[in-house]
């Protein structure tokens, strides 16, 4: 029976293409995987060759003929003892059929000449596809600290290290690694004494390698260990962005399902000072937009504590943004054996009813100073410890919004699609009939950080920053 | 079996393990000429990078392995996933992007994954896979464990800085990792020559990591798997690690969209003269194996690759309800608000 040869697709994208020349004429013999045609595509010339053995028995397309679609019949190849004068209407399909039968299963419109799958511009045209509601996140509350529990004042610096030195005791899989954190105890001390109790295996120097670390840390997440990598700043993460991004965070679903990541990627974020353009960005909004990754940025020593052990034991990637200035800062952080905290849970950190302030980490400095401020001209502000950017508790932001009516963002990082960006998008999605005015952010100035030091402090937010933004919500 | 006297008494290699090799040289070589053949018929729509004329490396590695070794490959993966033993059906799916698939249609070709054959991912991204498999071979070390972590890429590889930062690690900490470079000749379009400093891009940095220069002929099945039993020897020794450099040839372009035009005439023939999957099929013959077990071993291979295909192509696409899960390990995509 004469098998047709049909237009090929040659690349992924390819709808048609024109058939620049026939390399056989009508009444050659072909053989499987002789060249017989050649098509340009808007990529490149590409050989067709026959799959079928026979003569060339008739050219359906003329070469030199432009925008044949993908599919069309080109040529019919005649087996042994069949005639040209055989080929009818009725020739075969070719022995490959191209559309499978169960294309009613198919998603989108569903037409004879359809291919098999549908690629975007059908589904874009078809009829409008509902994306699947997302399962809503039960977060929990944090938990109630018992009465009479003793609170030790500790700086975050210690706060961090007991974090993870009791989430080693707990489980052998846990270690950490990077730079200087072994002997030298931490470039910023936070590591100080793990070495002592936990040994060489399990607190690791790494050479200065971000990337190589950082794979190494992923890999072993993938194998199942639960590694604690220390960037020294995680202004060095950008070397290892790659892995932290398309390894660790999209592993999980790029496999199905099927490999897991459980590790912490942990380090000062941010200005410190004096340190200059190249050692002061914050990476809020840079990790906090990527899926697959959770992202934490506690500003007290308590909440440092009881997010780093989550953050430990949490089955994802975790980004965990700590901040120079604040590893000295000492505040209470309560005794107890296992003090854990929700991720994903914001606290309010002061109550207040005329305006809203969302921060999180040092941020959370120039909220606080300003409330203080305001609180003398009777101006009572709400502010709101995020806490986690990413899963973002929405639901206490909105809450407070609907009862103050009006909301300031406050963070050190850049205002072009920044964390206030972010929030302030949302309010108006969740809120907007609450609000008596729009939504104000205060970040830090769009520019590279400056080294003197009256520069840097222009460069960063203030108090009378927030002070004025509060005002100009109130109308006051 | 009558078929035994011609066979070399001392061989150390043995029947069973080349029955094993020749059927997945045939398995591989079939199988990628499906995914070819799908693509011209538009039922592969993603881009994809074939493994023809490669397949010994993939097969000498993996049968060279043990249950709970693990293998890392790059996006020209389907060679090192079949190896392993991932059903040719899975593999298809995934490429075919139906809910048959071997990750149900969220990777794709340059992702194939098979967590409980050892094949702990195809990566996209140049090198990444690299400093992952040290962290991988880390894990043995640190439990005690006595698997190896095995890392395929490509020559293009050697030229980024996660092959280096690699090797550096695995040195030092003497990991159990075992680094095979595939030296096709090609970074993608590129002769390898033109950009590399050294004339074997792997081979010729291994004394920067104190390792020994190792460069084989990647065509022979046998030769591949003597260089992997050796490496995975000293790796679970606590030898540390080791990087093999194999020569072989890519009979087709990078990717699908590539006719490799920038290849000298005649050097595409000459490779094919040193077919992998024809030079063990003598092999087979010099060890007085019979035709007709050589013949059904093909037909066995196409009679399994004949029924996946059109288990495929009867396939659904994956559900709707798929593009949510799996975004976190503790609830789907829990946290949109």
């Amino acid at each position: 029976m004469p098998i047709q040869v049909l237009m090929p697709a040659l690349s992924p994208t390819m709808e048609k293409g024109n058939l620049a020349k026939w390399v056989k004429n009508e009444g050659d013999t072909v053989k499987a995987g002789d060249v017989i045609a050649e098509i340009e595509t808007d990529k490149a010339t590409m050989e067709v060759e026959a799959v079928d053995e026979g003569v060339l028995g008739k050219i359906l397309v003329p070469a030199g003929t432009n925008d044949v679609a993908v599919n069309t019949p080109i040529a019919v190849i005649l087996a042994e003892g069949e005639k040209a004068g055989d080929i009818s209407a009725a020739a075969a399909p070719s022995k490959k059929p191209v559309v499978p039968a169960e294309q009613s299963r198919e998603p989108g419109p569903a037409s004879a000449k359809s291919p098999a799958v549908p690629d975007r511009g059908e589904a874009a045209s078809g009829t409008t596809v509902q994306i699947p509601a997302a399962p809503r996140a039960e977060i929990a509350s944090d938990p109630d600290i018992p009465e009479g529990t003793e609170m030790v004042t500790m700086t975050m610096r210690e706060a961090l290290r007991d974090a993870m030195a009791e989430e080693m005791r707990r489980d052998q899989d846990v270690f950490v690694m990077g730079e200087e954190v072994a002997e030298y105890q931490g470039a910023y001390k936070v590591t100080q004494g793990l070495l002592q109790e936990f040994g060489a295996k399990r607190v690791i120097d790494t050479p200065i390698t971000e990337h190589g670390f950082t794979g190494l840390g992923v890999g072993a997440g993938f194998a199942g260990l639960k590694p604690v990598v220390e960037f020294m700043t995680w202004n060095f993460s950008m070397q290892a962005i790659d892995q932290i991004v398309n390894s660790a965070a999209k592993t999980l679903y790029m496999s199905g399902g099927q490999v897991k990541c459980q590790i912490v990627f942990r380090g000062p974020n941010g200005a410190a000072a004096r340190v200059a353009a190249q050692h002061s960005q914050d990476y809020s909004a840079w990790y906090s937009h990527i899926p697959g990754l959770k992202v934490i940025a506690p500003y007290t020593a308590a909440d440092a504590k009881g997010l780093l052990k989550a953050a430990i034991r949490d089955p994802n990637p975790v980004i965990f943004l700590e901040n120079e200035i604040l590893y000295g800062r000492s505040t209470p952080v309560p005794k107890l054996d296992d003090f854990v905290l929700p991720i994903g849970k914001a606290r309010i950190a002061r109550a207040g009813k005329d305006v809203t302030f969302v921060s999180w980490s040092i941020g959370m400095n120039y909220a606080l100073g300003a409330a203080e401020e305001l609180a003398k001209d009777g101006i009572e502000a709400e502010i709101i410890d995020l806490r986690t950017l990413r899963p973002m508790d929405m639901e206490t932001v909105i809450e407070s919004v609907k009862k103050t009516n009006r909301c300031v963002t406050i963070e050190e990082g850049w205002p072009q699609s920044g964390v206030g960006a972010e929030i302030a998008a949302k309010i108006m999605e969740q809120a907007f009939d609450w609000l008596d005015a729009p939504v104000t952010r205060i970040t830090g100035k769009d520019l590279p950080m400056p080294y003197a030091a009256n520069l840097e402090k222009l460069a960063l937010p203030s108090v009378p920053e927030v002070v004025e933004a509060a005002k100009s919500v109130l109308y006051r | 079996m009558a078929r035994k006297p011609a066979r070399a008494p001392n061989d150390d290699i043995g029947e069973d393990v080349r029955l094993r090799m020749y059927r997945m040289l045939v398995e591989i070589r079939e199988a990628e000429q499906r995914a070819f053949d799908l693509f011209l018929q538009n039922l592969v729509k993603g881009t994809s990078h074939l493994s023809l004329g490669q397949e010994a490396v993939a097969v000498g590695f993996a049968c060279a392995m043990q249950p709970g070794d693990l293998s890392f490959c790059t996006y020209r993966g389907h060679a090192h996933t079949l190896a392993r033993g991932v059903p040719v059906e899975k593999v298809l799916g995934e490429l075919m992007q139906r809910d048959n698939g071997l990750m149900r249609g969220k990777g794709g070709s340059m992702h194939l994954t098979s967590e409980e054959h050892g094949v702990m991912g195809s990566y996209a991204i140049i090198g990444a896979h690299l400093p992952i498999a040290c962290g991988a071979a880390w894990r043995a070390q640190y439990k005690g464990h006595s698997d190896v972590s095995v890392c395929f890429f490509g020559d293009g590889t050697t030229n980024i800085g996660a092959f280096h930062e690699a090797l550096n690690f695995a040195a030092v900490w003497k990991l159990p990792v075992v680094f095979v470079c595939e030296n096709n000749l090609y970074m993608e379009y590129t002769p390898i020559g033109e950009v590399t400093a050294v004339e074997h891009p792997a081979a010729g940095r291994a004394s920067a990591y104190g390792l020994e220069a190792i460069v084989i002929d990647g065509q022979d099945a046998d030769e591949v798997y003597r260089a992997a039993m050796k490496a995975y020897e000293k790796a679970r020794a606590g030898g540390g690690p080791s990087l093999i450099e194999c020569m072989t040839y890519r009979y087709s372009g990078h990717s699908r969209a590539d006719p490799a035009k920038y290849r000298p005439e005649g050097e595409l023939d000459k490779w094919l003269k040193r077919d992998p999957v024809k030079i063990y099929r003598e092999r087979l013959k010099q060890f007085g194996i019979e035709e007709k077990v050589i013949e059904k071993i093909g037909a066995d291979v196409m009679r399994v690759l004949d029924d996946a295909t059109e288990k495929c192509k009867a396939a659904p696409m994956p559900p709707l309800e798929l593009l949510t899960t799996d975004v976190y390990a503790d609830g789907g995509w829990a946290w949109r608000n």
